[in-house]
């Protein structure tokens, strides 16, 4: 199996396992962190076709879109921890209960 | 198409703008008010009498605002819609006189008369529109107008009557609307009067047509009160005299009557109306209205529940006008337009001076008030006589003519239902006059208002005498040219010679 | 592409804000609104600038730093891009002059919030970035930028429902945003551009395309609320400040839309089946009844609002159906597409005034009031006329009555409907109305209704009125240069553009 194709599975992966993260967990760190592990696979599979057929050196295109995209999550990522932290100062719930 | 003028949109704005300024006046600059408005209406009155003069030589006004590709705003002047719009502004600045003095020291008067203004702004856009979505957009605007008027006083039962209006006039708006850009779609955008359009499309899609029309039909019909959509006319009662009248004979009702006429004769024409056969339900449901109304009048104590039941089968005459092909029954219908207007305002005034100088709302109340108040119910007995069709009170007209219509057209059963109703009219409205002018009253009451010489206040009481002189002259003087008897037949007769 | 005439317009409209926003960071509270209203005036001025210069010069572009794609950024200003902004310009400026007023009035009860001033200004350029852009990536960026300014602005006030409501709204953003750039990543591995028009060119359909598809539609429904995805719309609109209710309903969620919009007719076209078409309908189909009803059925104004947007971009996701043609249908023939364009743009122009005008409003009255709970309502009609008279256009604009932008929205897509014979959606147009009309009615109603007690209000600052008044009477006077709006929008090459699906298959695959 060539290397592209690998990295390209486990970014679906990844990207699957992020969205049910953040449906079925509860806990606001836990719905974080899926976000992030689905940010992680939609960088994986930038980065897999960085390698073009076409191109003899790997294409910085990609490159260039991940990394600005890895600025936008971290920041999503921690305004999120921010207000997370916010709500648990105020009211101690760590999670969203039925009426929130 | 034609040379485009501002009249028609000043003769909107001689309403719209007096109703806006009022809006942004202070609650206590009654004075200023007062003057604004009898500006609008005498200016509304005089632009349309002008505007008629000029029609009659010959000149045509039109005034077109594209909105989009193939949708316009279009105000045009034709003989029909001047007879409404004449209806409405020469009834309003009646209106206008007695609402003056019957909200006296009431509250809100500026949120009053502000949309009082906005409705006859209403009424008159519908007769001016040039085509089908003007109509539409002057028809909804008549709704929303109005709706503030039916819940004015603000009592718990003006709220909910508020709440029924609106449930069925927004149905029927919508129905209508969808009617409305159906035919767009079908049809292309249509003037009213361009009735080779659709005849055109009658053999190739039938039934699309068909079904147009009923929505049309529906749409309008909530407001023309016809059985069973009436049901928002008799509760809406509950509002001020004024608003009544404004209701039954200034613009609401008027506005669904008018809009089934332009329907069935500009939209659709007749010869295309009976080929898809599209009268006959109409014809049917009309008469039905008639009789039905009449019979719920029978039984209201509640004067002018009375009265809006006796509405509900008066304005039927009209589209039963319609539904029947020949000269004199559209005649009939187009003339009855008019006269329904002003005998049935007499007597809301009527009503409505009554309930303001002795408190009296029940007819069973009414015993010997003939005597106290003689004026006022010496024109409510005339316009009675009207509503039941003696001479030569201007309701014998409209019925001669529409039973002239029916003989002609064969339509045997029609005078049938005209002699019922009549015979209904009679049996429910006689009573009242009966114990107006010859019952004992059972104890004096003091009057509630300030009255001085007169059997109640002059504002009051000018409006009311005015109307009955206009219902009796309509009658009276109707062989002669520029009555509104004459104007009708030289409208029905430049339907049929077409 | 780069043929196009240049101006320096879209650069200015982005950096302007952009550049102010930063700017007022460094000002004290008192010089934060007054830069940021300075700020929100030049955008305007410059956005109206644009718009004149595009409907002279026809679609124009900015090429960022001389960089030329695919590394460079391009902006492209045509005339859909300029209406959009022409939009933002005006319906934000009365929301800017309606904040200052409103924060002023409550700088006492430390309800200021100096910190709207920036971050209003750096969704402002979002926005504007994102109606410029012309490449996938660009418009990733310029819809995180709105996302998480929108986010920090919904939880302005600190209190304990809108952090839960901002957090809820973060989450479903960033979801939404990285499902739409998954999809990105398979389109630019399958092609290896991100150039809008370039894509529309290249594009094939074949898995990739359809899997980008599947990921990036569902992504941008959750960033603009659509059904089944708009859970977290009416408590985050509801929780905010009223002047940020206003913004996110009115501005926000449509720049979601304008990418599904560009990215389904530019792009997409011809991987997309019929049935996709239907499948977008059937949501927005349920989402005017549902938010309708849902609207109808709470008790606190600025709840009714926030469901009624859910409806409202319902009417939006109609216009998917009619765009999508079924197979053998060319786009030349199909004379119902230019209706459904216009109510899609009128939709979203209607909307965005009368809805900005709703829930300032709605501030009017909490600020007047303490609370927007509808019992109070009751003679408010007498006590707060131009308030009443506000929410009175506003409502009538959403139900689609004429003479306003709403009406113009719904004869329009009625029109469309009837015209390509899906009449199966007009149940939903009409019914929605219909809806519409009762809970704007149940407002106005309780409005006329006599008081059972009297509260005491408290004094709101008139221009507030104004400004609210204004944005309803906004709603109805957009109709006058309808038809000179839709000549300009179809210089726009993909206005009035259909989707012409060659994929077999779907509903109607087989006739």
């Amino acid at each position: 199996m060539e290397a592209y194709k690998i990295y390209s599975l486990t970014s679906a992966v990844l990207f699957v396992i992020g969205i049910g993260g953040i449906f079925i967990a509860r806990h606001f760190i836990k719905k974080i962190i899926a976000t992030i592990i689905m940010g992680g696979g939609v960088f994986l599979c930038f980065v897999s076709f960085a390698e073009r057929d076409a191109l003899n050196f790997a294409d910085p295109v990609p490159h260039a879109m991940v990394i600005t995209g890895i600025v936008v999550a971290v920041a999503s990522a921690a305004f999120a921890l921010a207000l997370a932290r916010r709500i648990y100062q105020l009211t101690g719930e760590e999670s969203f209960t039925k009426d929130q | 198409m034609e040379t485009t003028s501002f009249l028609p949109l000043l003769i909107i704005f001689s309403s719209l703008l007096p109703g806006t300024l009022i809006l942004m006046l202070r609650e206590d600059q009654s004075a200023l008010r007062t003057f604004l408005n009898l500006f609008g209406a005498v200016a509304k009155v005089g632009l349309i009498a002008w505007v008629f003069a000029g029609y009659l030589r010959g000149e045509e006004y039109g005034f077109i605002l594209p909105l989009a590709p193939d949708l316009a705003f279009v105000l045009r002047v034709d003989q029909l819609g001047l007879f409404f719009a004449s209806l409405s502004s020469v009834l309003w600045l009646v209106t206008t006189l007695y609402a003056i003095g019957y909200l006296e020291g009431g509250k809100h008067r500026r949120r009053f008369f502000a949309f009082f203004s906005f409705c006859v702004t209403a009424a008159t856009g519908i007769a001016l529109s040039g085509n089908v979505i003007t109509f539409f957009i002057f028809y909804e605007f008549l709704t929303l107008s109005t709706y503030p008027l039916v819940v004015h006083s603000g009592t718990d039962k003006a709220v909910n009557a508020g709440r029924t209006y609106l449930w069925y006039t927004i149905g029927g708006g919508t129905i209508l609307f969808l009617g409305v850009v159906a035919l767009f779609v079908v049809a292309g955008p249509i003037s009213f009067g361009q009735t080779e359009v659709i005849a055109s499309l009658a053999s190739v899609n039938p039934t699309q047509l068909t079904i147009i029309f009923f929505l049309m039909l529906t749409g309008l019909a909530v407001k023309a009160a016809i059985f069973p959509l009436h049901g928002w006319l008799p509760i809406s009662m509950v509002a001020p005299a004024p608003v009544s009248a404004l209701l039954h004979a200034v613009a609401v009702v008027k506005a669904g009557a008018f809009g089934i006429i332009r329907l069935v004769y500009d939209v659709y024409g007749i010869e295309v109306a009976e080929q898809l056969n599209l009268l006959t339900p109409l014809a049917v449901f009309a008469a039905f209205t008639i009789i039905y109304g009449s019979v719920r009048a029978l039984f209201q104590d509640d004067f002018k529940k009375r009265l809006a039941f006796s509405t509900v089968s008066q304005l039927s005459y009209i589209s039963l006008g319609v539904a029947i092909t020949g000269v004199l029954s559209s005649a009939g219908a187009i003339v009855h337009l008019v006269h329904q207007g002003i005998m049935k305002i007499t007597m809301f005034f009527a009503a409505g001076n009554v309930a303001e100088t002795y408190g009296y709302k029940k007819i069973s109340e009414l015993d010997g008030i003939g005597r106290r108040m003689p004026l006022t119910m010496g024109v409510f007995t005339i316009a009675v006589f009207g509503m039941i069709g003696l001479p030569p009170v201007a309701g014998f007209i409209s019925k001669w003519y529409l039973g002239l219509g029916a003989v002609e057209a064969g339509s045997y059963w029609v005078v049938l239902v005209l002699l019922g109703s009549s015979a209904l009219n009679a049996a429910y409205f006689l009573p009242i006059v009966y114990r107006a002018w010859f019952c004992e009253p059972e104890h004096e009451a003091a009057p509630l208002r300030q009255i001085g010489r007169l059997e109640t206040q002059a504002l009051l009481l000018i409006p009311v005498i005015v109307t009955g002189i206009l219902s009796l002259a309509a009658g009276v003087f109707a062989a002669m040219a520029g009555s509104p008897l004459s104007i009708a037949r030289e409208i029905a007769e430049k339907l049929y010679l077409l | 592409m780069t043929d196009l005439p240049t101006s320096p317009f879209p650069a200015l409209l982005v950096g302007l804000p952009f550049l102010l926003a930063t700017l007022s960071l460094f000002f004290s509270s008192k010089g934060k609104a007054v830069v940021g209203l300075i700020g929100s005036f030049l955008t305007a001025l410059l956005a109206i600038v644009a718009f004149v210069e595009v409907t002279q010069q026809g679609t124009v572009i900015h090429i960022l730093g001389g960089w030329e794609p695919p590394l460079g950024i391009l902006l492209r200003m045509d005339s859909l891009a300029a209406v959009f902004i022409g939009m933002t310009a005006l319906v934000g400026v009365f929301i800017s002059l309606y904040a200052r007023g409103y924060f002023r009035a409550q700088e006492d009860s430390s309800e200021g919030f100096p910190l709207f001033w920036p971050l209003w200004l750096f969704l402002w350029a979002g926005l504007n970035g994102l109606f410029l852009s012309n490449d996938l990536f660009n418009l990733f960026v310029t819809i995180e930028v709105i996302g998480i300014c929108a986010v920090a602005l919904a939880v302005l006030s600190g209190k304990k429902a809108a952090l839960f409501a901002g957090l809820r709204y973060l989450l479903a953003a960033i979801t939404g945003s990285m499902a739409y750039l998954f999809g990105v990543a398979l389109i630019y591995g399958s092609t290896g551009t991100l150039d809008l028009a370039l894509l529309g060119q290249v594009l094939e359909p074949g898995p990739t395309t359809t899997f980008a598809l599947l990921v990036i539609t569902p992504g941008l429904m959750i960033k603009m609320a659509g059904f089944p995805f708009h859970f977290w719309l009416p408590p985050a609109h509801s929780s905010a400040p009223a002047p940020v209710s206003a913004l996110l309903s009115a501005l926000v969620v449509k720049g979601a839309f304008y990418i599904l919009l560009r990215l389904w007719t530019e792009v997409f076209g011809v991987s997309l089946t019929f049935a996709a078409g239907q499948l977008i309908g059937v949501a927005g189909a349920v989402a005017v009844i549902w938010g309708s009803w849902q609207a109808f059925m709470q008790t606190s104004l600025k709840l009714i609002v926030a469901h009624s947007s859910v409806a409202q971009l319902g009417y939006l996701l109609l216009v998917f159906p009619l765009l999508v043609l079924a197979p053998g249908v060319t786009a030349d023939s199909a004379d119902w597409l230019s209706p459904a364009w216009t109510a899609g743009v009128y939709q979203v122009i209607a909307h965005a005034f009368a809805k900005a005008s709703f829930f300032l409003s709605a501030g009017i009255i909490i600020m007047a009031m303490g609370h927007d709970r509808i019992e109070s309502f009751r003679d408010l009609a007498a006590r707060m006329p131009m308030t009443v008279m506000a929410i009175g256009l506003a409502g009538v604009s959403l139900i689609g009555l004429p003479p306003s932008g709403g009406f113009m929205a719904k004869w329009n897509l009625l029109q469309g409907i009837f015209l390509s014979g899906q009449w199966w959606w007009a149940p939903a147009v009409l019914g929605g109305s219909l809806l519409t009309a009762s809970y704007v009615f149940m407002l106005m109603r309780l409005a006329f209704a006599p008081a059972r007690k009297k509260e005491p209000l408290r004094p709101v600052p008139f221009r507030l009125q104004v400004f609210a008044l204004l944005l309803a009477l906004g709603s109805f006077l957009i109709i006058l240069p309808a038809e000179s709006l839709i000549q300009f929008l179809e210089s726009s090459q993909i206005f009035g553009s259909g989707i012409e699906s060659i994929v077999e298959g779907g509903v109607y695959g087989n006739d």
